[in-house]
């Protein structure tokens, strides 16, 4: 290996990092406001890249159904939780619009726009619609109602949802994989390096991403109250915090942030319907790396996996994912090894 | 107040019959089966439940009793059963022989892996699992000697004696002696010292760190047990398909085993054969229906499977046994044990000598010093008060007594013996029994098995001997004792009773009774009397003075003051984290400090 190769995996590396970054901070952001492991993070990441993938095409992507169908469910679950509660139908009928609204206005734009050819731009935009809907959708079928289960149980329930959310993949797009054009074909000579425009979108996406979360988290009281949720559920209410409404928020974003990596991703790799299982289990090794707290740590976890993987699969291309999935294990020991015992909540 | 006095008003029943010959029944029809003119393809879809049924055992016994979930089971399955195929097919060893060497790689890999994750929180383990289980999925499926994605071809079956075990009936026979077998050892495992402290995990460390439980040590035993039944599985699974490949043991099967616990219901032992049946039948079904229904072949089963998993936990969280088992009429446990010998006790400190000793302890926590060089004594055969308004530091100070929080600067001495700096398990170990302000109890054993729980330290027999039930003489001695501490605190007409169904008085004398079960010299009770109706106060009051007979050292820490001046010999004050003054009742009931302290003063 001389000197260019190197560099050459190292930026491939970092490249993959930094979307791996981008699920770590999903995966830690969902953990921290609503004690979920987030294991369906990638599917959103699959949903992305796909959606895109069939817009190109000209056609209406499977997933424009899929949203309909789980928002009907939501708005019906809505209307019968509400109705229970408050006994009157005018209210549980406006909470069920109120879920309802949105999603299918997104469907029949999606629906109009599909066979216009538009420019790829303004249907990367509807594929970041239709995914971030399912954020909030799902968290209101699969985890609201347990949301005060232990986390074990919502460990579970994610496993749940991972695996009905790969099937149902397998189902509106097929088996087939995709691989989408490139946002920016641009290639510059940076010293030994010929870097690529899709790289340099993908490092000012995360970059930009990174640091809209943390002005979000640290300036703002909306992203205050999701900290406040974090660290004590009952408080927060008591405060007027709606548990409810941050976890929609918090999907809402974790749903984004996958999709907006399935479209970084897109044109690097092929993405079949379950491709976004191993991704987003390597922007969880990053969180892990953080210890499922810290946005910084995650970060750094991200851009050392993206490395790691990018060296290994130059030196033993068969066991990258051995190499990248064994990692965690040092690691874990390192932490064991160093924070301090405590396990009476969990 | 009654309720302590009078006996509980249903008996549970002495005896079920269903309980009894329910197991049996299950024993019955499955030696029946085999025999009837079943078609083969049953008997070999039994075969397969019967392969499932362990590795979902061990998940039993690690999520549902013990709290801590695992999506590695697929993995482990994979090491016994690639163990065997490698060894038998490329060196020709007996696969007798080769069972025993994929049981020790496996029970190496989970002691490793369990050993780095256990001692941090929960969700660890998990994760570290789905880890391990795609990286082995990746080994399995690239390494040349184990024949990369293909696998290895040419397994040979199983030979007994001589005899052919095929893939039918006779191998029926041999899957379902070891997994009925495992079901019985994981029962008896349960009903066992080692199981009270197992089924102690799932509630948090702290009580049962405090009765001398090590929990690293049984969440790790644990999750190495169910890999090595995970293991077995591996190795009746090769032998019986004749062929392994990398695709049965990943991460998709890794979580429908847990699917299976769940579904089957996760606490109980027969739920594992029920959601491993369920499980298999459903996806055998679903295989078939669903691409005819949507006309494209693929794993379509999975969305079912999802949805399905969802709706169980909310609707069903107990799984589909737990139907059956609530039905059940719950039988009292037989009393064996009235002549078992008494258990060795420790020797007791004299009366009058200083027991437990501290000097200038200090907790701050950041910038806040919530205990602020506090020091008093006990002595045996001494009740000592330690009273002060709320936020006063004495939680904390019986925290740092205890061992739950360390000492930021001090000595507590315990009989002579520093102890400050250890842990709550080696100060119990010295003879120091505590309770706790929020009860702390395992709901769903009964009275009786929650007081043994107690007498942990007091026992040697281990998961072995209770499975092999060699451990019945100590049981019986283990329980007696229990009896003896639950009759002593006026408990002894409940010991029947599940412990999640007793009122908050009986709760805290069920603690109480618990710490006596360790036989200490020095028993610390943290607010014994709140929630406490009058009488059962009495009861208590009465219960403490019988003990300072004995010779018993008491830490009181109390809010009644009726209680704390009745029978405390000596009071210690605190307020804001520091030492307010400390004397008999009478100085302390006439010193204007502490009337200051309780009440404010006037301006």
């Amino acid at each position: 290996m001389d000197i260019s190769i190197a560099s050459i995996l190292t930026l491939d590396g970092l490249t993959n990092g930094a979307i791996y970054a981008l699920l770590g901070m999903g995966i830690v952001l969902v953990f921290t406001v609503t004690r979920v492991i987030f294991i369906p993070q990638g599917e959103f990441v699959a949903y992305g890249a796909l959606t895109l993938a069939i817009f190109q095409t000209g056609k209406v992507p499977g997933t424009v159904w899929l949203l309909l169908i789980l928002a009907a469910v939501a708005a019906l679950m809505e209307l019968v939780s509400t109705w229970r509660h408050r006994g009157r139908a005018a209210p549980a009928l406006l909470a069920a619009a109120r879920m309802f609204v949105l999603p299918a206005a997104v469907c029949a734009v999606s629906a109009w726009a599909a066979p216009r050819n538009l420019p790829l731009a303004v249907q990367a935009f509807l594929t970041l619609c239709i995914v971030t809907a399912f954020g909030p959708l799902v968290y209101r079928v699969a985890y609201q109602s347990l949301a005060g289960a232990s986390s074990l149980v919502l460990l579970i329930v994610s496993v749940g949802v991972h695996f009905a959310m790969t099937g149902l993949g397998l189902l509106f797009f097929g088996a087939e994989g995709f691989r989408n054009p490139s946002f920016w074909d641009d290639r510059f000579a940076v010293g030994p390096l010929n870097v690529n425009g899709q790289a340099v979108i993908i490092f000012l996406a995360s970059a930009a991403l990174i640091v809209m979360l943390w002005l979000y988290f640290e300036r703002t009281l909306y992203g205050k109250a999701l900290r406040a949720t974090a660290v004590n559920r009952l408080g927060a209410r008591l405060m007027g915090i709606s548990t409810q409404a941050a976890g929609q928020l918090t999907f809402a974003m974790a749903a984004l942030i996958g999709a907006l990596s399935g479209l970084l991703i897109g044109p690097t790799t092929t993405i079949f319907y379950d491709s976004g299982f191993l991704i987003g289990l390597k922007g969880f090794v990053a969180g892990v790396i953080g210890g499922l707290a810290s946005y910084p740590g995650a970060l750094l976890g991200a851009l050392a996996v993206g490395v790691i993987e990018s060296f290994g699969s130059f030196w033993a291309s068969s066991f990258k994912e051995v190499i990248v999935f064994t990692i965690i294990l040092p690691v874990l020991l390192w932490r064991s090894l160093t924070s301090a015992h405590s396990d009476e909540e969990h | 107040m009654e309720a302590t006095l009078n006996p509980p008003a249903a008996k549970p029943p002495a005896k079920s019959r269903l309980r009894t010959w329910g197991p049996l029944a299950l024993v019955a029809v499955l030696v029946a089966l085999p025999l009837l003119p079943l078609p083969n393809f049953w008997i070999i879809q039994l075969n397969y439940i019967g392969i499932y049924t362990l590795p979902v055992l061990g998940l039993v016994l690690l999520t549902g009793v013990g709290g801590l979930t695992s999506f590695g089971q697929a993995a482990f399955v994979g090491i016994g059963a690639y163990t065997t195929a490698y060894l038998s097919v490329n060196f020709g060893l007996s696969p007798w022989l080769t069972l025993f060497v994929g049981l020790a790689l496996t029970g190496l890999s989970a002691a490793i892996i369990g050993g780095i994750t256990l001692r941090m929180s929960g969700h660890y383990l998990p994760l570290a699992t789905i880890a391990w289980a795609l990286a082995l999925y990746y080994l399995m499926g690239n390494l040349e000697a184990l024949g990369k994605y293909d696998g290895i071809l040419g397994v040979k079956g199983l030979t007994l004696f001589g005899l052919e075990v095929g893939q039918q009936r006779v191998f029926y026979a041999v899957v379902w002696t070891f997994s009925l077998l495992a079901c019985f050892a994981v029962i008896r495992l349960l009903d066992s010292r080692s199981g009270r402290a197992i089924r102690s995990l799932a509630g948090g460390s702290q009580m049962a760190e405090a009765m001398g439980v090590n929990t690293l040590r049984f969440k790790v035993g644990i999750f190495v047990l169910a890999a090595l039944l995970a293991s077995l599985s591996g190795w009746l699974f090769a032998h019986f398909q004749r062929t392994v490949n990398p695709s049965p043991f990943g991460l998709k099967m890794g979580i429908e085993y847990l699917f299976m616990a769940v579904l089957g219901g996760a606490a109980h032992v027969w739920g594992a054969i029920a959601g491993a049946g369920v499980v298999k039948l459903l996806e055998d079904q679903l295989q078939v229906l669903l691409p005819k229904l949507i006309g494209t072949s693929g794993s379509y089963e999975l969305i079912v499977f999802g949805i399905l998993i969802v709706l169980v936990l909310k609707y069903l969280p107990d799984g589909l046994w737990d139907f059956i088992d609530r039905r059940l009429p719950r039988p009292q446990r037989p009393v064996d044990w009235r002549d078992a010998p008494d258990l060795p006790a420790r020797a007791k400190p004299a009366a009058g000598e200083v027991v437990l000793d501290v000097q200038a302890i200090r907790k701050t926590f950041g910038g806040l010093v919530a205990v602020n060089d506090i020091s008093f004594q006990t002595r045996a055969g001494q009740v000592v008060g330690l009273i002060g308004p709320n936020g006063a530091g004495k939680s904390t100070t019986f925290n740092l007594v205890t061992g739950v929080l360390g000492l930021s600067g001090g000595a507590v001495r315990f009989r002579g013996e520093a102890i400050g700096g250890l842990s709550s398990r080696a100060i119990a170990e010295r003879g120091v029994s505590r309770t706790f302000q929020h009860v702390k109890m395992v709901p769903d054993m009964t009275v009786l098995e929650n007081v043994a729980l107690g007498a942990h330290l007091r026992g040697r027999k281990g998961a072995i001997a209770a499975m092999l039930h060699t451990d019945r003489a100590e049981e019986r001695e283990l329980l007696r004792e229990a009896e003896r501490q639950l009759q002593r605190v006026g408990m002894g007409d409940w010991m029947h009773e599940l412990a999640g169904n007793l009122a908050m008085g009986q709760q805290r004398l069920l603690e109480i009774a618990r710490a006596l079960c360790a036989d200490p010299a020095l028993l610390l009770l943290d607010e014994p009397a709140a929630g406490l109706r009058h009488k059962e106060k009495q009861a208590l009051a009465d219960v403490l003075r019988s003990l300072r007979a004995s010779g018993m050292s008491i830490l009181l820490v109390e809010h009644d003051m009726d209680l704390v001046m009745d029978i405390c010999d000596h009071i210690v004050v605190m307020e804001f984290g520091t030492h307010l003054m400390e004397g008999t009742p009478a100085e302390v009931q006439q010193s204007p400090k502490v009337r200051a302290a309780y009440l404010g003063t006037e301006h």
